[in-house]
């Protein structure tokens, strides 16, 4: 009942007119971003969080969840219509969402998309609303031993879960810790890392920089080879009546959506996990439970419906960690986490007890984002359908304008701008040579304090390292982390043994 | 694609090895004395681990050479990702001078008009809203003033307007 007694009170937080506003107008820029080709919810946090100045702290955070969220309704717009995933979370969503377009069924795909997309944020939400305050008393009894092994748990999670190369990996994660350990040294205040003696060193590397330059700059040089060509877009129209066929429709697959959104939640969120592997495991699901598996990658309905929902709750699933523990459980979350630092909130359990209105407030407010989604969906789709003809240039200059002025904004130094140049074009290369990015943006937020936590631990008991293992939950953690860390490692030595029958491969 | 993957292995080991000679500036090893690591230790050590996986990839590229034979960089793309990256950096290069207000036109009339090959009224369009856009939201809205350079002088009156 307490719960509830929280929630209405977020309520009243999140249907205030300003907030309601942030969230239309938030949906509304994730629906856009998500349905362009190249640009996710990553990239679409990235680019607006130095323009959310404009707005208070608790506001801001909103505008980003609802940006975040809208991005994943939008990745299945330009799926269907272009045959293109909008983000990498909507891959799973090409597989059917395309061949219906192709024949002629686009605008039921479109509806199908936004209902599931709607379904699965909604049971995630609420799942979210139950799991929060247990997770939070949990993490109450954390100390800074217990924060070290989380925080490398989830480091090793993209070891062990990751799907990229190993080493790649490795050196991701490693050079992200390194990067945060610019500036001053937490405990003794000396200055390391200060390359070149330029001042701008002295106050660190900002997340939002490398964040900048890796998902702005480095994403649209990316997307700069691969759309050379004007894409073709399928027309869709939207009738009422097609609207209500479609609802009947999606009503006889409340098990296929039931089962994505639970899915979703919970791949959501470990940190290496996300919304991508989420959809194509609601997919593959979808396809296995089914009576009819031929139908898909024909133009089934389920098909869209399954990835739909999983990705949606995927994305409330990787806000779980970040808010109750302060370990985001996706690239976005970790931005908005380091949102939240800038801002003077200190995501984890303790915000549960200080900041229970913003809390709140951001908890029901992915309420109102999903519903103010799947309108906002529903009614702009003639929109979507002009704005994905728009010619990729124009997109890509105007991101590149709002990269560098959105990144001088904050701190006002052109150091920064450099940087987030500098890491543009690194951050290209090294994803074009299959490097994984998400690993490098986490470690640099996670960076200060996985080093402060290790290192207060290790005063407190006196240098003694064990204490890491001797602590029953941070012990479990490390041996968690240490198994991640094998993991990759017993699959190299299972295949060199068995290397007769694989050989044919 | 071996190649690009070696001299990336190995721009990483470089870099690493500039991270090393930077932090060892501290003390890198274990302090008796407060019971812990030194301030140099946690960006020297994590620069070690990547110096020996960087080794790692570029040993595991002459063990199991599989080049498709596919090339890093097509002839095409490579000259667009350099033309665009040239005009980033000259753009940011002019902005302590001409400021962001000539600097920021003059990169999106070269990448509309030049790069993207668009008309003279969609480029007319965008070139000159965007400043405007940018004055209002950010100097007017947001207070927060963008580099001017030599054109300072011309926004004192826009200024008196505006604040």
């Amino acid at each position: 009942m307490e719960l509830l007694g929280h929630l209405a009170d977020g309520f009243g937080t999140s249907l205030m007119p300003l907030n309601l506003l942030i969230v239309f107008l938030g949906v509304t820029a994730g629906l856009f971003i998500g349905a362009m080709p190249g640009l996710g919810s990553v990239n679409g946090v990235a680019i607006v969080l130095p323009l959310t100045f404009i707005v208070p702290p608790s506001s801001a955070i909103i505008l980003l969840a609802a940006i975040y969220y809208g991005a994943m309704y939008g990745g299945a717009i330009s799926s269907i219509l272009l045959g293109i995933p909008g983000a990498s979370t909507a891959v799973a969503t090409t597989f059917d969402g395309r061949p219906m377009a192709q024949q002629g069924k686009a605008g039921l795909a479109l509806i199908t998309a936004a209902v599931a997309s709607f379904v699965g944020g909604t049971i995630s939400v609420l799942l979210f609303t139950l799991f929060a305050t247990p997770l939070a008393d949990v993490a109450l009894a954390f100390g800074p031993a217990e924060e070290f092994a989380l925080v490398l748990l989830a480091f090793m999670t993209f070891v062990g879960l990751g799907g990229d190369d190993v080493l790649k990996t490795i050196i991701m994660i490693c050079l992200g810790l390194a990067l945060s350990t610019v500036g001053l040294d937490l405990i003794s205040g000396q200055p390391r890392l200060i390359f070149f003696d330029l001042p701008g060193f002295y106050s660190g590397i900002s997340f939002l920089v490398l964040a900048i330059g890796v998902y702005g700059i480095g994403e649209i040089l990316y997307t700069i080879e691969t759309q050379k060509t004007a894409p073709s877009v399928t027309p869709a129209r939207l009738t009422f009546r097609e609207l209500g066929y479609g609802i009947k429709e999606i009503n006889k697959l409340w098990k296929t959506m039931s089962l994505g959104s639970a899915l979703g939640f919970f791949v959501g969120m470990l940190p290496a996990a996300g919304a991508t592997p989420a959809a194509l495991m609601s997919y593959g699901i979808a396809k296995l439970t089914t009576k009819t598996p031929e139908r898909f990658g024909k133009g089934a309905i389920e098909g869209v419906a399954a990835p739909e929902t999983a990705n949606n709750a995927a994305s409330t699933g990787s806000l779980l960690p970040m808010l109750t523990l302060g370990i985001p459980g996706s690239p976005t979350t970790a931005l908005l986490l380091g949102g939240m630092v800038m801002w003077g909130l200190v995501p984890g359990p303790m915000l549960f007890i200080e900041q229970p209105d913003f809390v709140w407030g951001l908890i029901s407010s992915l309420y109102t984002a999903n519903l103010a989604a799947v309108l906002v969906n529903l009614a702009l789709i003639p929109l979507f359908v002009w704005a994905l003809r728009m010619p990729f240039t124009v997109l890509c200059a105007l991101v590149f304008v709002l990269c560098l002025v959105g990144g001088f904004a904050p701190s006002q130094k052109l150091h920064d701008v450099w940087l987030i140049v500098a890491f543009g074009v690194g951050g290209y290369i090294l994803r074009k040579a299959d490097y994984p990015m998400a690993p490098l943006v986490l470690a640099l937020v996670l960076g200060p304090l996985m080093e402060k936590s290790f290192r207060q631990t290790l005063i407190s008991e006196q240098g003694n390292v064990l204490a890491f293992v001797e602590r029953p939950l941070s012990g479990t953690f490390i041996a968690l982390s240490a198994a991640f860390l094998l993991l990759p490692l017993i699959k190299h030595l299972k295949r060199l043994t068995g290397r007769v029958p694989s050989a044919a491969k | 694609m071996v190649t690009a993957d070696r001299i990336i292995a190995l721009g990483l080991m470089a870099l690493s090895a500039y991270f090393m000679w930077h932090a060892s500036a501290l003390p890198i090893g274990w302090n008796g004395m407060t019971g812990g690591p030194g301030g140099g230790a946690f960006p020297f050590w994590l620069s070690a681990i990547i110096f020996v996986t960087a080794g790692l990839i570029i040993l595991r590229s002459f063990r199991r050479p599989k080049d498709t034979g596919e090339p890093f960089f097509d002839q095409d793309t490579l000259r667009s990702v350099v033309l665009v990256v040239l005009a980033l950096i000259v753009t940011v290069a002019l902005l302590p001078f001409v400021g962001a207000y000539i600097a920021i036109p003059l990169f999106l009339l070269w990448y509309l008009k030049v790069f993207g090959g668009h008309g003279w009224g969609l480029t007319a369009i965008i070139t000159l809203a965007t400043p405007v856009f940018l004055f209002f939201f950010f100097e007017v809205t947001l207070k927060i003033l963008l580099p001017k350079g030599w054109t300072e002088p011309f926004f004192i009156p826009l200024y008196a307007r505006f604040f």
